[in-house]
C-alpha cells in the first residue's frame, strides 16, 4: 500500500525510520538537518510506536547513547551534518570495534571547520575510509532523491543488523532540504523485547541464569586476541564487498564517455549528460549508490569501453581515487569539483567535459 | 584446594556463615592488593542477588582501573569510552524500562573527560544508578592527577602537590549534581572498615530501589583509597584517606528521597 | 512537459510557501516535483529563492542555472535572474522596488503589480498567491482545483480558513498580469 507524500529529505528520514519499527532516535541540532529531530518531536511517535526519541547534550552524547541503544540489540538511529559527524568518529570506531548495528545520517555541509551550512560532500574520506581510529569500513549509503532517502532507512537497518556494523547514510545539505514526491512503505511494528533478545543472543540485555553473561566491548588487552577481531572484522568486510555494492547506470550502452558521481552531484550529472546527448556527446553516467563498498568491478569494466571518465563531485577529489584505483591508468580520468558548499552547474559539468576529457 | 584448608571437616553446609556470590566471576581480579574496588563489587552484586534482578541488570564499565569490571561481575554488561557510561545507560534505560541499569565509574571518567554526560544524566533524571569509585587519582595510568585529586596532593602530573592557582580545585561533582532537580538519591560513603562496607551495602541497596521508583538518578559515590597511586601501604592509605579525604568528601547522605540534607541547603 | 521555475524575492514574501504550493499541486496531478529552497542565514530577511520543477518524467538536477519561468519581487533577484532565464523563456516581476527594469529581447516579459493591488485590497498576506495566479495565467501546467488541494495539503489545519482568501488573490492575479515584452 505505502503513502504518497511531498517531503524534504530530513523529514522522508525520520518518517521512514518510524515507519521502520526504529526503537530510538539520538540526536543533537546542527544545520542543515535538524528537522529530523523536530520531525520526529514534532510526530511524537513515543505515544504511539513506543520509539524513544531524545536531544542529547551533544554530538559525543548522541553517539554514546546509540552505542549504549545498539549493544541492546535496539534499533537505533542518529543524524547529524559535517562538525556533528566528526565528534561522533571516536563512538563510530567504538562500535564498529564491538560490532554493533546502528544507522548513522550525515547531512554533509562544507567544511573544514565550522565551515558553511550550504551542501557539500567533502566527508567522502571520512565516511569510507574509517574516520575514527583502528582499521574498521562502515557501510555508506548514498543518496540522491528524498525518495532515496527514505528507503535506504530501511535497508540501512537491515544491513547493519545483518552484518551487526554501523551504517552511514552520507547525503548533503540539498538533499535534506529539499522536497520531492516519496512514496512511504506501511510501518513495520517494533520488535518486542522478547524477539530482541532471540534475534540478537549477542546482545546485553540482562543476563538469564541460563547462558553466560554478554560482554560488549572493544577492549583486547592481548594482541592476538585483537589481532583475531580484526581478522574477523576484514573477513566481515569482503563478505560486504562481495554481496552489498549497489550502483546505478544510465545511458551506459552507447556511451564513450562516462560521468562518474553520486548523490547530488549525480543529479547534476544526469541534466548534464541530457544538455551533452543534446550536442550529440555520447555520455553516459555511473553512480555509486554505496560508497563502502565500491563498485570496483563494476566501474572497472565498463571502463574498458569508454575513453575516458570524469568524476565530478563537490569536493577537491576524493571518490577520484577509488575510481583510479578501479579503473586503472589507460583512460583519462579527470576531476572537476566545487567546494565549500558551492554546486556545480550541469551547464559547468559539460563545460568540464569537453575541455578536459573529449578535447584533451 | 580441599586438602590446603586446615580443617576439612568443618566445611559443612550446617557449618556456612559466608559463601561469595555466584554473581562475582570466579577468577583473580585485576585490581592492586588493598584497593577498594573488590569490595565494592562484592557489595554490587550481592545487592543484586539479594534484590533478585541480576537477570534484569546491565551495567555499564568506564575507562579507568574498573574497564575490566565486566570480567568480574557476571552479569550482562558494556564497556563504554571515557567517560560516556551515563549516555549508554541514558539509551539503555529508556529502551529497556524494564531493567535495571547502572554505571560504575572512576573519578577520571566521571568528573573530568565525563563531566557533561555525568550532569546532563543527572538533569533530565533519568532512572539509572551511578556508582562512583572517588580516590583522587587516575590509578590505571599510572598516578596522574584526578579532578577530584585534593588541594596539595601529589600524583605523577602533580609532582610538587596539587597547585590550586595553577591546577585549579578538586571538583566535588556529587553535591553539584546533588543541587540538580534529577537526582533523587545521593550519598557519599567508603569501604574501609566493616561497618562502612556495611553501610555502603545499604546505600547500594537503596540506589537499586529507586529504579523502582522511577523518580531520577541514584548516585552512590564512594571515597576509596589508591594505595598504588598515592604510593602508600593499604593500612596507610586507609589511615591517610580518613585523615585528607573525609574531610574534604565528608561521608553521608547528601539528598534523599529527592530532598537535600538539611546543612547543604 | 518539464517546467523548471525560479522564484526568488525577499524572505518574507512566502517565495518558498509558493513554490511549496505548486509542488504539492504537481503531486496531487500525478507530475514528478522538485522544490529546492536556498536555505540559511539569508532566508532571514536576506533574499530568498526555491526552484521548483514540474514535469511528467524522472527530474534530473533539482539545481539548475538556466530556468523556463523566472519569477521575481525584488530588484536583488532580478539581477541574478535576469540573465538565467533561458531564450524564449518567461519572466515574470513585480515593480514595487524594481529601479532598474528587465532588458532582454530574447524573452517574455511581464508584469504583476501584485503588491501594491494587495496593499490595496488588504490582501497583504496573499500577495505571493496573486503573483502565482499570474504566473498560472501565462502557464496552466497545474490545474485551478488542484490549487486548492495543494493549499489543503501544504497549510496547517489553523490556517485553512485563509484558503478562500488565496484562492481570491490566485483569481485577482490572473486579470493583474501585464505584458511588458512579449516575442
Amino acid at each position: 500500500m505505502g503513502e504518497l507524500r511531498l517531503m524534504k529529505g530530513n523529514e522522508a528520514i525520520a518518517e521512514a525510520a518510524i515507519r521502520a519499527g526504529c526503537d530510538g532516535y539520538f540526536g543533537y541540532p546542527i544545520t542543515p538537518q535538524s528537522e529530523v529531530l523536530e520531525y520526529l518531536m514534532a510526530e511524537k511517535p513515543y505515544e504511539t510506536t513506543g520509539m524513544v526519541v531524545l536531544q542529547a547534550e551533544s554530538e559525543v552524547a548522541a553517539i554514546n547513547m546509540l552505542y549504549g541503544g545498539a549493544g541492546t540489540g535496539k534499533m537505533v538511529m542518529t543524524s547529524s551534518s559535517s562538525p556533528g559527524i566528526s565528534l561522533m568518529q571516536e563512538g563510530i570506531s567504538y562500535m564498529a570495534g564491538t560490532q554493533l548495528p546502528a544507522l548513522l545520517v550525515n547531512i554533509v555541509r562544507g567544511g573544514p571547520g565550522l565551515g558553511t551550512i550550504q551542501p557539500s560532500q567533502a566527508d567522502y574520506f571520512q565516511s569510507v575510509k574509517g574516520g575514527g581510529h583502528g582499521d574498521y569500513h562502515i557501510i555508506v549509503y548514498a543518496p540522491a532523491s528524498v525518495q532515496e532517502m527514505a528507503d535506504f532507512v530501511k535497508l540501512g537497518f537491515d544491513a547493519a543488523f545483518k552484518y551487526r556494523t554501523p551504517v552511514m547514510i552520507l547525503s548533503d545539505g540539498a538533499i535534506g532540504q529539499m522536497m520531492e514526491k516519496v512514496y512511504l512503505d506501511d510501518p513495520i511494528p517494533r520488535r518486542g523485547d522478547e524477539e530482541v533478545i532471540t534475534q540478537c543472543p549477542w546482545a546485553s540485555t540482562g543476563r538469564p541464569m541460563t547462558r553466560e553473561h554478554n560482554i560488549l566491548t572493544s577492549l583486547d588487552l592481548d594482541p592476538a586476541g585483537q589481532e583475531r577481531l580484526n581478522l574477523r572484522l576484514q573477513e566481515k568486510y569482503r563478505e560486504i564487498e562481495e554481496k552489498e555494492v549497489k550502483f546505478e547506470m544510465l545511458d551506459c550502452e552507447d556511451a564513450e564517455y562516462l560521468l562518474v558521481a553520486f548523490g547530488l552531484s549525480a543529479r547534476i550529472c544526469q541534466k548534464a549528460m541530457q544538455l551533452a546527448r543534446d550536442k550529440g556527446i555520447k555520455v553516459g553516467l555511473f553512480r555509486p549508490i554505496t560508497l563502502f563498498p565500491f563498485p570496483k568491478k563494476e566501474i572497472r569494466k565498463i571502463g574498458e569501453k569508454v575513453k575516458g571518465m570524469l568524476v565530478v563531485e563537490m569536493n577537491a577529489g576524493q571518490m577520484i581515487e577509488d575510481v583510479q584505483l578501479s579503473v586503472g591508468c589507460n583512460i583519462p580520468i579527470e576531476h572537476y569539483g566545487r567546494f565549500g558548499g558551492i554546486i556545480p552547474t550541469p551547464d559547468e559539468v559539460v563545460r568540464v567535459l569537453e575541455e578536459k576529457i573529449i578535447g584533451g | 584446594m580441599e586438602e590446603k584448608f586446615a580443617h576439612p571437616e568443618l566445611r559443612t553446609p550446617e557449618n556456612l556463615v559466608y559463601k561469595r556470590t555466584d554473581l562475582l566471576v570466579d577468577c583473580p581480579l585485576s585490581y592492586c592488593p588493598g584497593c577498594g574496588h573488590g569490595v565494592a563489587h562484592r557489595m554490587l552484586m550481592e545487592v543484586l542477588e539479594e534484590k533478585e534482578i541480576a537477570s534484569k541488570t546491565i551495567g555499564i564499565s568506564p575507562v579507568g582501573c574498573s574497564v575490566l569490571a565486566y570480567d568480574f561481575l557476571n552479569i550482562d554488561m558494556l564497556g563504554a569510552a571515557h567517560g560516556r557510561a551515563p549516555a549508554l545507560a541514558t539509551a539503555i534505560k529508556r529502551l529497556w524500562p524494564s531493567r535495571y541499569v547502572f554505571t560504575y565509574q572512576g573519578d577520571g571518567d566521571l568528573a573530568a573527560i565525563g563531566t557533561a554526560e555525568t550532569i546532563h544524566a543527572c538533569n533530565r533524571g533519568e532512572n539509572f544508578t551511578i556508582i562512583f569509585i572517588n580516590n583522587g587519582i587516575y590509578g590505571m595510568t599510572g598516578g596522574q592527577m584526578a579532578p577530584t585529586t585534593l588541594p596539595g596532593m601529589r600524583s605523577s602530573t602533580s609532582p610538587y602537590g596539587r597547585d590550586t592557582d595553577i591546577m585549579g580545585y578538586p571538583l566535588k561533582i556529587t553535591e553539584l549534581i546533588a543541587q540538580l532537580p534529577g537526582t533523587y538519591y545521593v550519598t557519599r560513603q567508603s569501604v574501609h572498615t566493616p561497618a562502612a562496607v556495611r553501610k555502603t551495602k545499604k546505600a547500594l541497596r537503596k540506589a537499586f530501589d529507586c529504579q523502582d521508583l522511577g523518580k531520577g538518578i541514584s548516585f552512590v559515590e564512594i571515597v576509596s583509597n589508591c594505595n598504588s597511586g598515592w604510593k602508600m601501604t593499604p593500612v596507610q592509605s586507609n589511615k591517610w584517606m580518613e585523615e585528607n579525604m573525609f574531610p574534604y568528601y565528608p561521608i553521608g547522605d547528601i539528598k534523599v528521597d529527592g530532598e537535600l540534607i538539611e546543612k547543604l541547603k | 512537459m518539464t517546467e523548471e521555475i525560479i522564484i526568488a524575492g525577499f524572505g518574507g514574501q512566502g517565495v518558498l510557501s509558493m513554490g511549496k504550493i505548486l509542488a504539492y499541486s504537481g503531486v496531487i496531478q500525478n507530475q514528478e516535483v522538485s522544490w529546492m529552497p536556498s536555505y540559511g542565514p539569508e532566508m532571514r530577511g536576506g533574499t530568498a529563492n526555491v526552484t521548483v520543477i514540474v514535469s511528467d518524467e524522472r527530474i534530473s538536477s533539482p539545481i539548475l542555472n538556466k530556468y523556463d519561468t523566472a519569477i521575481i519581487l525584488n530588484q536583488q533577484s532580478l539581477d541574478k535572474f535576469e540573465n538565467a532565464v533561458k531564450p524564449g523563456g518567461l519572466l515574470i516581476y513585480d515593480p514595487n522596488g524594481i529601479t532598474r527594469h528587465p532588458e532582454r529581447k530574447d524573452i517574455n516579459i511581464y508584469s504583476i503589480a501584485a503588491a501594491d493591488e494587495a496593499g490595496r485590497m488588504g490582501l497583504s498576506k496573499v500577495f505571493n498567491m496573486m503573483v502565482l495566479g499570474g504566473f498560472l495565467k501565462l502557464k496552466p501546467i497545474v490545474k485551478m482545483e488542484n490549487i486548492h488541494k495543494g493549499l489543503e495539503k501544504s497549510l496547517p489545519a489553523r490556517h485553512h480558513k485563509l484558503i478562500p482568501d488565496n484562492e481570491k488573490a490566485v483569481t485577482i492575479g490572473q486579470d493583474l498580469i501585464q505584458p511588458v515584452h512579449v516575442l
